[in-house]
This record gives structure tokens, C-alpha cells and sequence, in this order.
């Protein structure tokens, strides 16, 4: 193809098509927080009156403001269930991709059995179970179900990984003096560190992202995550609308989803694909 | 070979009919099986313990509302649910957005992939744009689709050709439009890539022999890109079908289940959390949770999807 | 350093396949045993199962003595070059080398040390810092080699450690493999399916077909006294010529014409008589016109040469021979494993030669060949036994 023939144009305007729609809703959310409460109503695109209170409202008060206690539980559940799930896939994966035993494809099958659950349908006996344990509004409460649905993930793509180290090194390793288990951490954990970072992002997105959970299992601002505080923001008075505010903590919890997919966009595909095609 | 010689040869294999497990096979199984525990038992804890749970209680009457009373009641809250039109309105509403949306981004998620298999320039560009959408928290992108629809702060009722006092979301068919299109701007990014993968499977050298053989470029999509791709597009089916089955937080957010646009999982959690009516919401949920089944159960037999992972799982 | 034993050892995979079968093999202390035969026929399975990373299903496997049959690879203290070599990626050569023996808990000071020995050994010192994927083949090569024999273990276990480079410097390593092994006087498998590799480099060379050891001697007496038509044909290059015979009495009827035998191959044929298997190696033939003293010890015959290969310090010359083709399940064999069985044509008998490159032998000209019978062995066209092999 070549610069200036019909299929070269055609191509082009192809690519700005699906730039502009993948973009204009973040940047109408972005400027909608930028809107002036009073000017929201004017509708338009572009703000006409630009300005930060949308955000500065959000964080008064400190820890008693409506997004900053959210934001801390949102970024540590997460950090917590990441750092968990990928511990615990990596340790599956490894034995998964390296170890022969009875049982690997029954494990296989569940993860993705689990993949594919509804989460709405655990809600009910958790709530239950939750309430009877403590664990209801608490970061143990949320953390325990994002780590299993993120475990799948984690795991599948870690296997994906794992399995493209070559075998020969683990046995190198072993007849050079190593128990399985140095094997493990000397040779495969150091050669599979992108691809545990790979899946520690997408699972990462995972918790980050959930919402069902977080409104079911939480009751109060001691728990609650951003996606779920969002859907119970209130306005200043019971007449204004909290459609800026909503607007301004949209704009910042994607903020970190847009600085991971500009520095590792081709991490998150090569993860998000390893485990489904090539098979 | 003689007579005598064959019942000696079975004799001497007899013995061990199990291949002997080493000493080395036995620790390896053995750390296999320690190493798999954790994610084992997490797993299924949050899941298949809960989904006994909820089959437990789905057959008995359990309100927090009304904690006294309770009891085994058989398949009553079943009955209640399948006899009622709010179950099978949902039911329609989940199958209605699921077909739509997955058809949409089938489509779209193909366009998208050959126009960046085809890109010469701005491919790492275009995938990072198409990302956003993926890894935007669903309930943001549920707010930035409403707001802009919503006549009291959106843009799009400004735009031409549409009346400038639509109300989206007064009217069930037009929320669900939004809905829809939600859904589509989010999850299409995902099958585009994963599209986008298996179509960087395939051989090069396959359309220039089409090319040769005479085949012009639709013909050649026809017959090689599609069937050569047929088990990405499945997988990606799969798991987009089970995942739009799901829908919750769009419709959460853009209209709370209002004009009759409830998905199951609406109607569940409404049950469950809203009306602490445990016995009810288990019912729902446990029909979801067979609904799911059927789902990868026709998928899987149906249309043959290999499960992946399964022939790399034998190793 | 120890001797190495295999009693009866087998191997049974999970999916029923025997890959190797009841083999026998003793190693002595700082011998160097090399390990052929043709693809698939449990070379690297034996090797695997001497380093612990294939389970034995039956047998018994003694390095220095002790039964090791349970031992994990890494108490049975063997080191291993893998044909791709297998370096950590993630650390540099020195690293790489000193892995083995930070594993072995050597003490931290005399780790370097060892290091650096190895790597001046093998030329590696202005290297030790650069990552394996910096390097070139044989400098990968050569780090491989460093790190089995920077710990001093029992034994060198070496699958295919050449096959990854090319021609030339495959030689070189060659030389520098066998001056190693000299050198330090470690026991040593090595698993090759290069001839030249085989026939140069080990003190022992054990010949494999289909999981059953075949022969097990030295490179010489293997090539003159091979057991069986399998190993007759598999060692040497080119391989030996096989064609029909049939035994009468003191003669022999050979394609070329009939030929007297000598005292000392009738003895070592026995009373046998009728048809039987007759190998020529190319080098027993011979340009009749430059054939000297010694014209009494083989036959003369004319031939249509179809073909002739100049290498310069030696010709070889093709041409058919008019006899039935040989039906013989280990020829086959032979000929899948050249892979001769797919070139079509390659039925027709065909003989090489090798003759001086002083011949004047023309293709498609008439010429005329000797034959020196005396080198002439004979098989068993049933089992494939070479005739009087038994008694040496
Ligand atoms: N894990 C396994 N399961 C079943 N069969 C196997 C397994 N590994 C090897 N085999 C079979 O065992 C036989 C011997 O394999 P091996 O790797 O030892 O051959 P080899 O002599 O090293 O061949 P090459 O020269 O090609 O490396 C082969 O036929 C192979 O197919
Ligand atoms: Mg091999």
C-alpha cells in the first residue's frame, strides 16, 4: 500500500474512525468534569467555563470527603488482591506448565469453569456467609472474591508464559544441583517476570473494574470502592445533580487505566491473548 | 517366536501393570498438588461452596426482613420466580442485549482487527486508543454514555438529526439502544484483539497463493481468513456471550432496571441485597448459574469452541 | 569421577512406548563412551536417564557404585550440555557457570576462582561478564561446556553438544571436546548422530537401533568387525555395500563373478552354505589400472559407472550391479535413516566406489573395477547377523 492510492485513503480514514470512537467518551467524561456545575446543563461538548471544583469538592473533608476513602480502598484491595492472586497463579501455573500429575486438567477446567461464572450468582451466599463471618464491609471481604475470579485469569495467562521458557533450562538447572523449587525461583520466576507483570496488570484491571461485588458486599465508605462509591454519590443538595462530581472521579480512576495501556499496551495484548488463541 | 516363550513374557509384565511411580514421579505429584492447593481452595471457596450454599437456600424461604420465619419450602421460590413475568422479562431483556451487542462487536471487533493487521502506520497508535476502552472501569464507561445521552447535561440531543428533547432513557427501547452501545464501545476492544491475534496466525504465503489461484480480496477472506480463524472467533464468542450474559453494571447505573430494562442479574441482586429476600435472590441466582451452563454447554458441543488451554493442558 | 553402569535398564513412557530396551552398558572411570544411532532410537532417553530426568522403568543405574535408579538429578552429581545448550538467559557467563555451584554451596570465595579457571580453560575470560544472548554459537557453546566442568562432577553427559553449529566449527570444538576430556579424565556419554563425531572422539562407541544397544566397542573394531548388518551399514561414510551372494563350498557367488574364498573366512563361516547378505566398504574397490601387487587377493569386473563424485583427495564412483534387490527389514531401516527410501530410484542396486583420484574413470564409460575380496563380510539375510561374528 502505498501513500496517496485509494486503498491507502481508505485505510486511513479506517484508522481515525475507530481512534476518534474509542477516545470521544473518555474525553467527554474528561471534559464534562471540567464543566462548571452550573453550565453542565447547557449540554455542548466542550466545557465553556472551565474549572477544578468538580474535583476539589470530591477530596474536602479529607477522609470523610466522598472520594478519598474510596480511592484508598480501591488502590489497596486491589494492590492486595493482585499481589495475592498472582502469588498463589504463579504456583499453580508453574506446576501447570511443568509439572506432570493427576488432576492438572481438572484444575485447568475450573479456572476456566470460574472464568466464565456469574458473579452475581455467589453474591447472595456471600453476602450471607459474610455478615455471619465479619467479612461483610471489609477489604478481606472484597479481596477474597477478586482474587478467586482474577485467578483464571492470572493463571492462564501465567501458564501461557511459563510454558515458553524452555524446558531445557529447568532441567539444566537440575542436574546443575537444583531442587525443584530453586529451579522455580532462580531460573523461572526471574525469566517469567514480564509475563508476571503482564498478568499483574491485567488482573490489576480486573479488581479495579469490578462493581457487583462492591456494592453487595460493602456497606459504608470503610469498604467501599470507587465504582461502587460513583453509583451512590449524592449532590450538594437534594436538587443539584452530582453529575460533575461523578464526572471528575470517573475522569480520575482512568487515569491509571490510561498510564498502564500507554506504557504497556503491548504487554496487556500479548496477555490478553496468550491464553485464548494459538491452541 | 515359540509358545512357551509368550506366557513367560506376560508373566514378567504382569506383575506391574502400573507404570512404578518413582520416588521422583511420587515428590513431583507431590509438589505439584502442594503448589496447586492455595489457588485450589480459593477458587472454590468463593465458588462452588457459595453456589452449594445458594442451592441450599434457594429451597428454603429466607428473608432478613423477616428472620423468624423460614423453613424448607421445596421448589416454591423456584415456582415463584419462573411464574413470574419479571424473571422471564429479564430473562428476555439479557438475551436480547447479549445477541445484539456480541453480533455488533463480532463485526465491528473484525473490521477493527484487519484495519490494524493492514496498518502501516499508527498500529501501536490505534491498539493503545482501542485499549482505553477495554480497561475503563465499566461503571465509568456506563456514566460517560449516560451523561451524554441525558437530556439535563448530555451533547449528543445537541447534534443534528436528533430532537433536542429525546428523553433516552423514558422510553425501553431507546435505553436499551444505550445500553447496547455501551456495552459494544467497551468490550469490542477484547475481541478485536484477540481477533487481531488469530488473524497474525496465519500464513502470509496462504493469500498470496489465493492471490495466485485467483482470488480477489473478498473471496480471499471468505475462504481462508474466516475459516482459518473460526477457532478465535469462537473462543472470543464464548467468552463474550458469558460475559454479556452477565450485563449488570451498564444497566445499574444508565437506568437501575427502570423501564423495564432489567437483566437477570439486576433482578437477582435486587432480590438479594435490596430486599434481603435470600431465598428468592438464591433462586435467581442459581438459575443464572445453569443458564451459564447451558450456555458453554451448547457452545462447547454446538459449535465445537475448543476449550483453551485443554489440548496444552495434556501436555 | 566413578564408573557409570547400566543393568538392564528400560524405559516405558506413559503412553506404553519403549524407547529403550533391556540395555547393558558399563562405563569405566574416565572413559569416553559415545552413544549413536539413527533418529528416534533412544539415544537421548539413555542419556536422560543416567542425568534423573527421565525415570527408569526397569533396570538398575550405578554411578560409582551406588544405585541411583531413585536419586533426584541432583544428588547424583552429573553434568549435562544440552544440545541447545540450555543457558540461563538471565545471567551473565559468569553467573551462568557459577550457578552449579552456589546450588552446591561451594564457599563464595572459591567460587570465583573455579570461574575463572574454567573460563581460561575454554577461552572464555573476556566474556565471563556478557549475557548468553550476546554471544556467538560456539562461544555459547563453550559456556555450556564451562558449566559442567566448572564443579568437577562424576560424570559429562553431552546430548547432540555440537549439532547447533556449523561445519567448521563443529571440527574445531571437536578437537577441543576430546582435549578436555583428556585433559580432565571425567567419565563421559556423549550422544552424537554425526559419524565422523563417533568414530574420532570416543574410547567406546555404543550403536542404538530402536531402544536396543547393538555393538559396543571401540571406533576400529566396530568399523572392521561390526555384529550385524544394522551396524555395518550405519557406521562408516559412505555406508558399506550390500548386495546377494550365495555360499558354494570354498567359492562364492558374488554379482561381479565367483570368488574363492580365503582359509580364514571359510573357517569363520562354518559349514554354512546358500544364500547370505555380502558387505563391501567403498575403500575395498579399487581402479583395476592402478591396482598393484595384491591383484591376487580380489576379483577384477567391468561396470558402467553411472556417476563420480570428486573430492579431490579421493573419487567415488557409482555403478550399478545386476541382482535382485536385497529384502531385508534392517536395510530398510538403514536406507529410511539416510534417507534414501525417498529418493526415487534408489532401489536399483547401486555400489560405491572409492577409488584413488589418480582413476581416469569416466561417467557413462565402461570401466574397469577390483574388488579386494578378502575384506568381504557375509550375513545372515534372516537375522542379520554378520557370519562369524561370534568367534573373533
Ligand atoms: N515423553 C515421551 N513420551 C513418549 N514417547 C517418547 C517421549 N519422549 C521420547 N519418546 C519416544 O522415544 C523414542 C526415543 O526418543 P529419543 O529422544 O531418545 O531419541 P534420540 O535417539 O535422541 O533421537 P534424536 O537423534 O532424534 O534426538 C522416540 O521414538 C520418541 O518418539
Ligand atoms: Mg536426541
Amino acid at each position: 500500500m502505498k501513500r496517496g492510492t485509494r486503498e491507502y485513503t481508505l485505510w486511513s480514514i479506517g484508522l481515525f474512525v475507530i481512534l476518534a470512537a474509542s477516545l470521544i467518551p473518555v474525553i467527554w467524561i474528561a471534559s464534562l468534569s471540567l464543566k462548571a456545575p452550573a453550565t453542565i446543563g447547557e449540554g455542548g461538548f466542550f466545557p465553556t467555563e472551565w474549572t477544578f471544583d468538580n474535583y476539589e469538592s470530591l477530596f474536602k473533608g479529607g477522609l470523610d470527603s466522598p472520594l478519598l476513602r474510596p480511592l484508598i480502598n480501591s488502590i489497596v484491595i486491589a494492590l492486595i488482591a493482585t499481589t495475592i492472586a498472582i502469588v498463589l497463579a504463579s504456583f499453580t501455573a508453574y506446576a501447570i506448565a511443568r509439572l506432570e500429575f493427576p488432576g492438572k486438567l481438572l484444575i485447568l477446567g475450573g479456572a476456566l469453569a470460574i472464568a466464565m461464572f456469574p458473579p452475581i450468582s455467589t453474591v447472595g451466599p456471600l453476602f450471607d456467609m459474610w455478615r455471619n463471618l465479619g467479612l461483610y464491609d471489609t477489604y478481606a471481604g472484597l479481596i477474597i472474591p477478586y482474587l478467586t475470579f482474577a485467578l483464571p485469569l492470572a493463571i492462564y495467562t501465567l501458564v501461557a508464559f511459563f510454558r515458553e521458557i524452555p524446558f531445557d533450562l529447568e532441567e539444566a538447572a537440575q542436574v546443575d544441583g537444583a531442587t525443584p523449587l530453586q529451579a522455580f525461583r532462580k531460573v523461572i520466576v526471574p525469566l517469567a517476570a514480564p509475563g508476571m507483570f503482564t498478568a499483574a496488570i491485567l488482573v490489576f484491571i480486573f479488581c479495579w473494574n469490578d462493581f457487583v461485588f462492591a456494592i453487595s458486599l460493602t456497606s459504608s465508605d470503610a469498604s467501599r470502592t470507587v465504582p461502587a462509591a460513583l453509583a451512590f454519590f449524592t449532590g450538594e443538595s437534594q436538587f443539584t445533580a452530582p453529575t460533575g462530581n461523578i464526572a471528575a472521579a470517573a475522569t480520575l480512576v482512568t487515569i491509571p487505566i490510561i498510564i498502564f495501556v500507554l506504557i504497556f499496551q503491548r504487554r496487556i495484548v500479548a496477555g490478553l491473548t496468550a491464553g485464548a488463541v494459538k491452541g | 517366536m515359540t509358545g512357551a516363550a509368550e506366557p513367560a513374557a506376560s508373566e514378567a509384565a504382569s506383575p506391574e501393570p502400573a507404570p512404578k511411580v518413582s520416588d521422583r514421579t511420587r515428590s513431583e505429584r507431590r509438589l505439584a498438588w502442594m503448589l496447586c492447593a492455595p489457588a485450589v481452595i480459593a477458587m472454590l471457596l468463593v465458588t462452588a461452596y457459595p453456589i452449594g450454599y445458594a442451592l441450599v437456600l434457594s429451597l428454603q424461604e429466607v428473608d432478613l426482613r423477616f428472620p423468624d420465619e423460614g423453613g424448607f419450602v421445596g421448589f416454591e421460590n423456584y415456582a415463584t420466580v419462573l411464574s413470574s413475568d419479571l424473571w422471564w422479562q429479564g430473562l428476555f431483556n439479557t438475551l436480547f442485549i447479549t445477541v445484539v451487542s456480541v453480533a455488533i462487536e463480532l463485526v465491528l471487533g473484525m473490521i477493527i482487527a484487519l484495519v490494524m493487521y493492514r496498518a502501516i502506520f499508527g498500529r501501536a497508535l490505534v491498539r493503545t486508543s482501542v485499549l482505553i476502552p477495554y480497561g475503563i472501569v465499566t461503571v465509568v464507561a456506563a456514566f460517560a454514555w449516560f451523561f451524554a445521552f441525558d437530556p439535563t447535561s448530555g451533547f449528543v440531543n445537541q447534534l443534528p438529526f436528533v430532537a433536542d428533547d429525546k428523553a433516552w432513557f423514558g422510553d425501553r427501547w431507546s435505553a436499551m439502544s444505550v445500553i447496547i452501545a455501551a456495552e459494544v464501545w467497551k468490550t469490542t476492544p477484547f475481541i478485536a484483539l484477540l481477533l487481531l491475534a488469530g488473524l497474525t496466525t496465519i500464513d502470509e504465503g496462504l493469500y498470496e497463493a489465493a492471490k495466485v489461484d485467483g482470488a480477489n480480496a473478498w473471496q480471499r477472506f471468505w475462504r481462508i481468513t474466516l475459516p482459518l480463524m473460526k477457532p478465535a472467533i469462537l473462543v472470543a464468542l464464548l467468552f463474550r456471550t458469558l460475559d454479556a450474559f452477565r450485563v449488570f453494571d451498564s444497566i445499574f447505573v444508565m437506568t437501575g432496571g427502570g423501564q423495564d430494562t432489567e437483566s437477570v442479574s439486576i433482578i437477582g441482586y435486587n432480590q438479594l441485597i435490596s430486599r434481603v429476600n435470600l431465598g428468592l435472590g438464591s433462586a435467581v441466582s442459581v438459575l443464572i448459574f445453569v443458564l451459564v451452563l447451558l450456555i458453554a454447554f451448547i457452545y462447547v458441543r454446538g459449535f465445537g469452541t475448543a476449550i483453551p488451554g485443554r489440548e496444552r493442558g495434556a501436555n | 569421577m566413578a564408573d557409570i553402569v547400566l543393568d538392564g535398564v528400560s524405559k516405558r513412557f506413559d503412553d506404553g512406548y519403549e524407547a529403550v530396551k533391556d540395555m547393558d552398558l558399563e562405563i569405566k572411570d574416565g572413559e569416553f563412551v559415545i552413544l549413536v544411532g539413527p533418529s528416534g532410537c533412544g539415544k537421548s532417553t539413555a542419556l536422560r536417564m543416567i542425568a534423573g530426568l527421565e525415570d527408569i522403568t526397569e533396570g538398575e543405574l550405578r554411578i560409582g557404585g551406588d544405585v541411583v535408579n531413585q536419586y533426584a538429578p541432583k544428588d547424583r552429581d552429573v553434568a549435562m550440555v544440552f544440545q541447545n545448550y540450555a543457558l540461563y538467559p538471565h545471567m551473565t557467563v559468569r553467573e551462568n557457570m557459577a550457578f552449579p555451584l552456589k546450588l552446591g554451596e561451594v564457599p563464595k570465595e572459591e567460587i570465583n576462582p573455579k570461574v575463572e579457571d574454567a573460563a581460561k580453560i575454554l577461552d572464555l575470560e573476556q566474556h565471563l561478564d556478557r549475557k548468553p544472548a550476546n554471544l556467538s554459537g560456539g562461544q555459547r557453546q563453550r559456556v555450556a561446556m564451562g558449566r559442567a566442568i566448572v564443579r568437577d562432577p562424576k560424570a559429562f553427559l553431552m546430548d547432540e553438544p555440537l549439532s547447533n553449529l556449523d561445519a567448521k566449527l563443529r571440527v574445531q570444538m571437536r578437537t577441543e571436546v576430546a582435549r578436555l576430556q583428556k585433559d580432565l579424565s571425567t567419565t563421559t556419554v556423549y550422544v552424537t548422530h554425526d559419524q565422523t563425531e563417533a568414530m574420532t572422539l570416543g574410547d567406546r562407541v555404543a550403536v542404538m537401533r530402536s531402544g536396543v544397544l547393538q555393538q559396543v566397542d571401540t571406533p576400529a573394531e566396530l568399523y572392521q568387525r561390526p555384529r550385524n548388518l544394522f551396524v555395518a551399514g550405519f557406521i562408516g561414510s559412505p555406508a558399506m555395500n550390500f548386495m546377494p551372494a550365495k555360499l558354494e563350498g570354498a567359492t562364492v557367488k558374488l554379482p561381479f563373478g565367483d570368488v574363492r574364498l580365503t582359509d580364514e573366512q571359510r573357517r569363520a563361516l562354518g559349514d554354512r552354505d546358500g544364500d547370505v547378505i555380502a558387505g563391501a566398504r567403498p575403500e575395498a574397490f579399487e581402479d583395476a589400472a592402478l591396482v598393484g601387487e595384491g591383484r591376487e587377493r580380489g576379483q577384477t569386473f567391468k561396470a558402467k559407472v553411472d556417476l563420480v563424485e570428486s573430492m579431490g583427495s579421493e573419487l567415488y564412483v557409482y555403478f550399478p550391479i545386476e541382482s535382485e534387490r536385497l529384502e531385508s527389514k534392517d536395510l530398510d531401516e538403514l536406507a529410511a535413516d539416510s534417507g534414501a527410501a525417498d529418493v526415487p530410484g534408489s532401489d536399483v542396486n547401486q555400489v560405491v566406489a572409492r577409488l584413488d583420484p589418480a582413476s581416469k574413470v569416466q561417467r557413462g564409460e565402461e570401466a574397469e573395477i577390483w574388488l579386494d575380496t578378502t575384506t568381504v563380510l557375509f550375513f545372515d539375510p534372516q537375522s542379520g547377523e554378520r557370519l562369524g561374528a561370534e568367534q573373533r
